[in-house]
């Protein structure tokens, strides 16, 4: 099934709101949508039967910095049997990016959103395990945000070069 | 058997100062404990491989800190690693040695500016004996490093510790 195939589906069956807009530079082709209809259409695309995407390739956050002041993430879906794919992105607020997790639907989601936690801060409502997955436990900040700057110290032990 | 051959009389008796005899056993039988964080890890296996051969220097991998004498740390040493590379090196029996090998163990290599998560040199956690330079080494770099560090074992001697002299001496002087 092809990009406008699936919108379709997406449009003839939920609501005609939910796509807020479409990047078609991304590839694959992305649907932009709001966090609160993220647990919804996520439901959906697994569920429907001509679409079926059963499997989270990859979810990745993104930080597009202070002067933006908002944070993305990323999902990239993939249906195994009909070898489709679909990205979907949620813009969120910089200053408390929250949304829902995916857990519930794939599995998979559960280390690459602690991972999108880990690097950004990122948090991620009803994820059952939300620790730090890379960094040390007693980290402080989120590295690949782009304001970060590090610590002096970690430990005792000096940081920069 | 350097050793052997020259101090060996007709009398089958052999005359030795002890300091010697500990060096020759503690040099020939360096046992390392694997400590392959990175792809230097990947150079050293083929140094233990046979055309390179570290069986010939009595170099004989050990997975356990306990059996080891000398920890070689090849790779990139993060500061979650940090805790546990410390730990696991005090965790070896004494006399122990250290090398570090590759740049990233070295200084922090490609990950010396923008690397949030490395340790700068393993220097900072761990008195390291031999630096092995090389992204990563060679085995023949990885050779010449534990020669290198069988040079400074034969140095010591049980009488006169040198780091405690040399400590002693920086301490007289108010130098440190």
């Amino acid at each position: 099934m092809i990009f406008e195939e699936i919108l379709e589906q997406i449009n003839a069956h939920l609501s005609d709101t939910l796509v807020k807009s479409i990047d078609e530079n991304a590839s694959p082709k992305a649907i932009v949508i709001d966090k609160s209809s993220l647990d919804e259409l996520m439901i959906f695309l697994h569920k429907k039967d001509n679409l079926y995407f059963d499997s989270l390739s990859c979810l990745t956050g993104l930080d597009n910095g202070v002067e933006a002041n908002t944070m993305e993430v990323i999902y990239n879906l993939y249906s195994i049997p009909y070898d489709h794919h679909l990205m979907v992105k949620v813009i969120l607020e910089r200053t408390s990016p929250i949304l829902p997790t995916v857990t519930s639907i794939w599995k998979t989601a559960d280390w690459q959103e602690r991972e999108a936690y880990d690097m950004l801060g990122i948090k991620f409502l009803g994820h059952p395990d939300l620790r730090r997955i890379l960094m040390p436990a007693d980290w402080d900040g989120y590295p690949l945000r782009k304001d970060h700057t590090d610590q002096e110290y970690y430990r005792g032990i000096k940081i920069d070069y | 058997m350097g050793l052997l051959d020259q101090k060996t009389g007709n009398g089958g008796v052999i005359v030795t100062k002890f300091d010697d005899l500990i060096n020759w056993a503690r040099l020939s039988s360096m046992w390392p404990m694997g400590f392959g964080l990175a792809c230097c890890a990947i150079e050293f296996m083929s140094t233990a491989s046979t055309p390179y051969d570290l069986d010939r220097f009595g170099v004989i991998p050990r997975a356990s800190p306990r059996q080891s004498d000398v920890m070689i740390v090849m790779g990139t040493v993060t500061f979650k690693m940090a805790d546990r590379l410390r730990r696991l090196y005090e965790q070896m029996a004494e006399p122990r040695y250290v090398i570090s090998m590759g740049s990233c163990s070295n200084c922090g290599g490609p990950y010396w500016q923008h690397g949030y998560h490395v340790v700068k040199g393993v220097d900072r956690i761990i008195p390291v004996d031999v630096y092995v330079p090389g992204c990563p080494p060679r085995p023949e770099a990885l050779i010449g490093g534990l020669l290198k560090l069988q040079e400074k074992i034969r140095q010591e001697t049980i009488v006169a510790p040198v780091a405690i002299e040399k400590f002693l001496e920086k301490e007289a002087t108010n130098d440190i």
